[in-house]
């Protein structure tokens, strides 16, 4: 049952993730990328990190992908893009897809990927509540930086967007 | 320069923190939609409610017969000279023997005919008509219709049915106020 | 098959089913109320009451024109009433309906699933909702459509920020994310509109911003922007946008009671229990206050929906700018005085007293503050 609902989501994220890079519309191509978020989450639940499947969806399916199709809405963006067209860009291209492609293929078949011993595997290990302990003891440090980070970041946006004398809003 | 006292001058003080938070204000027109909630319904449910129309109004025309059951209307015409709209045309016909009892002047309309379609029921016939022939309704609608054959109104439909003559409520305007008054207005 | 496993099939298709005949009531029931507050009668035509309403208003979509327009994006066109309706009806599976059935010596909840992510699934449910909007609105290849599934993608992400800093708070109190843990949580009268009332008020607020509702419906303003998002939609497509707010509108009040009404709690629920137990015995008498306390939830979600509705035709629609300076400028921030105040109370001990206190506390300082530095400004 595990499997086969693996095997039918994992074809579902492929399908979305190749929609994403092959659809020639740029809102074809987000809400494939949506799809893909989607599947992502269900693997989430598959691995009993029901947890990392929520934030997923609240964070990046419901948040940041809305901005994306929001964004590329106003930019209102209907025709290919003339580079396509170029031979050498497209030449460019997929030389340094190639290479990347290639690399990662190589780093997967190089890394030893560590195997859970099912025995001694705790089911808890994607909840929330074991997620919390950890977060707020062993990764104390990292996680308050990143919340730094955060607010830096918020700072920077709101210093970019704010109105400077001279120019004109509208 | 003020007319009337009742212009409410635009209040442009800052707000009140209260005000700010929009909560008093909400509550406030909260209420005031509550008690219109549970207040008293202005609807009345036509065709099975009928709100009284008053002894004027304009409705579905009649052809009057006299006491003996004769027909008043002696096919003159001023009626359709006078309707603005031309809705009403006739034929008239002389009075042969034996139809005395049907007739009461010499000639009458063989035919008479207003097209609903043209008639804006201003009135002007019932004005216009020496013999106190035809008239108004003020108690029945000229009802709806779906093909044009059934808007031109023949004899059969207007001529008075003598088992169920129309009566108008009031032919003054004292009389007019006085039923007004009387009236009990409906589910208001 | 196991008989549990039928009776769980029972209560999600019946979850089902009542959202969707609350949803094609509520369309009834909004005009009823409309017309009532406006002094007339509403729609009595159809069966005693104009009870048949929803059915025949159902029929005429039905037999409507189904239209596409010809420069519109045909598959996203079809996907954005679909995703509308889908996401709405999604949510209500982790909202506990009731406490629990006890059949055949198991312990069977009143609920679709219980997760322990229960509030998170919602609120991540709540934000995919926007994409029917957005996706429907940008496929008409209309102005007025795109303009109205902006206005809906920007304030629905803005109102999610309030919303979800709010729902922290009550997190907080119950320590946990599952909604039943919650709802259990206000066992006996400890409902968290009394520890924090403004986190309520954010929360009620953003609800209504959430369902498009007024005087949050700027997407489909009609007097701006014809009919907003669903401007070219007709026929069932249209039927799926306005069912999915209404189903929207339920569950919003499902999950205001749950979170902040005590769920299917209700005084005197102890008493209750211990009577019907002593009379119809341990199973049928757990049953039956099941069904009591269901049935006070859904009292509790009527209450709500009636205030959705009540407000509707109360309050006018807020401006634009007067909506995002709400959203980013007052709520926001009045949801994180609230965090704050909520975990010193936690902290406390007596989450109750120190909650008020702080709340006091915060209001007379903002007072302070404003008599002090006399704002001049006149928005909030």
């Amino acid at each position: 049952m595990t499997q086969w609902s693996f095997y039918v989501v994992s074809i579902f994220t492929l399908f979305g993730a190749l929609g994403t890079i092959m659809s020639k519309n740029a809102i074809h191509s987000v809400i494939y990328l949506i799809l893909t978020f989607f599947s992502l989450s269900a693997h989430y639940v598959l691995l009993n990190a029901q947890f990392l499947a929520a934030v997923n969806i609240v964070v990046y399916a419901g948040a940041i992908m809305v901005l994306f199709l929001f964004v590329v809405m106003f930019l209102n963006i209907r025709d290919e893009a003339s580079e396509l067209n170029n031979n050498k860009v497209m030449i460019a291209a997929s030389i340094v897809g190639g290479t990347i492609g290639l690399i990662l293929v190589a780093a997967i078949r190089l890394t030893d990927i560590p195997r859970v011993n099912p025995y001694t595997y705790q089911v808890k290990t994607g909840f929330i509540e074991t997620l919390g302990k950890l977060l707020y003891s062993k990764y104390l440090l990292p996680f308050e930086l990143v919340s730094v980070l955060f607010l830096i970041a918020m700072t920077g946006a709101v210093m970019l967007g704010k109105r400077e004398k001279g120019e004109r809003n509208f | 320069m003020q007319l009337t006292d009742r212009s409410k001058k635009t209040d442009k003080t800052p707000l009140t923190l209260a005000e700010k938070s929009y909560l008093p204000g909400i509550a406030k027109g909260l209420g005031i939609t509550l008690k219109h909630f549970f207040s008293k319904k202005a609807t009345i449910r036509y065709p099975e409610q009928k709100r009284y129309l008053g002894p004027i109004f304009r409705g579905h025309h009649i052809l009057k017969r006299d006491e003996e059951g004769r027909e008043r209307c002696t096919a003159c015409g001023l009626c359709a000279v006078a309707c603005p709209a031309e809705a009403i045309s006739m034929v008239a016909a002389e009075r042969v023997k034996g139809e005395e009892s049907l007739y009461r002047e010499e000639k009458y309309a063989a035919s008479y005919e207003i097209n609903m379609l043209r008639c804006i029921f201003c009135g002007l016939c019932e004005e216009a008509c020496p013999k106190e022939a035809v008239y108004l309704r003020h108690d029945k609608f000229v009802p709806v219709f779906t093909s044009r054959d059934q808007v031109i109104y023949g004899k059969d439909q207007l001529v008075e049915d003598m088992n169920e003559r129309y009566e108008r409520d009031a032919w003054t305007k004292e009389e007019m106020q006085k039923l007004w008054a009387q009236q009990k207005p409906v589910n208001y | 098959m196991d008989s549990v496993f039928i009776i769980k099939s029972l209560i999600i298709l019946g979850i089902f089913a009542i959202s969707l005949t609350i949803a094609a009531y509520e369309t009834y029931f909004e005009r009823v109320i409309a017309a009532f507050i406006q002094d007339r009668v509403g729609p009595d035509r159809a069966g005693p009451f104009g009870l048949l309403q929803p059915l025949a208003d159902a029929g005429k979509l039905f037999f409507k024109e189904d239209f596409i327009p010809g420069m519109a994006d045909k598959w996203l066109f079809i996907l954005g009433p679909s995703l509308a309706m889908l996401t709405a009806l999604m949510t209500s599976a982790v909202i506990p309906f009731g406490d629990s059935i006890l059949y055949d010596g198991q312990e069977i909840l009143v609920q679709g699933i219980e997760v322990n992510i229960g509030i998170l699934w919602v609120f991540g449910v709540v934000s995919l909702g926007v994409y029917g909007i957005l996706i429907g609105g940008w496929a008409s290849n209309n102005k007025y459509s795109l303009y109205g599934a902006i206005r809906a993608a920007s304030q629905n992400i803005s109102y999610e920020l309030a919303m979800g800093l709010s729902i922290i708070a009550v997190l907080m109190m119950a320590s946990s994310l599952s909604l039943r843990t919650i709802v259990e949580s206000q066992h006996g009268m400890n409902w968290n509109i009394f520890y924090q009332p403004l986190g309520f008020i954010i929360f009620l607020t953003c609800s209504f911003a959430e369902c498009n509702r007024t005087p949050f419906d700027l997407p489909e303003s009609e007097n701006e922007l014809v009919a907003g998002y669903h401007t070219e939609y007709g026929s069932m497509k249209l039927g799926l946008y306005l069912f999915s707010e209404y189903v929207n509108m339920f569950i919003s009040s499902a999950v205001i009671a749950t979170l902040f009404l005590g769920g299917f709690n209700y005084p005197g629920m102890d008493w209750v229990y211990a009577t019907m137990t002593e009379n119809f015995g341990a199973v049928v008498g757990h049953n039956l206050s099941t069904l009591a306390g269901t049935l006070v939830f859904f009292a509790k979600i009527f209450a709500f929906i009636f205030l959705f509705m009540w407000v509707r035709w109360t309050l006018p629609r807020f401006r634009y700018d007067q909506l995002m300076d709400l959203g980013w400028k007052g709520l926001i921030p009045l949801a994180i005085v609230n965090l704050i105040i909520t975990a010193a109370a936690e902290l406390s001990g007596h989450a109750l007293l120190v909650n008020w206190i702080g709340l006091g506390v915060f209001i007379a300082l903002v007072y302070a503050w404003s008599a002090i530095f006399g704002t001049k400004k006149t928005s909030l």
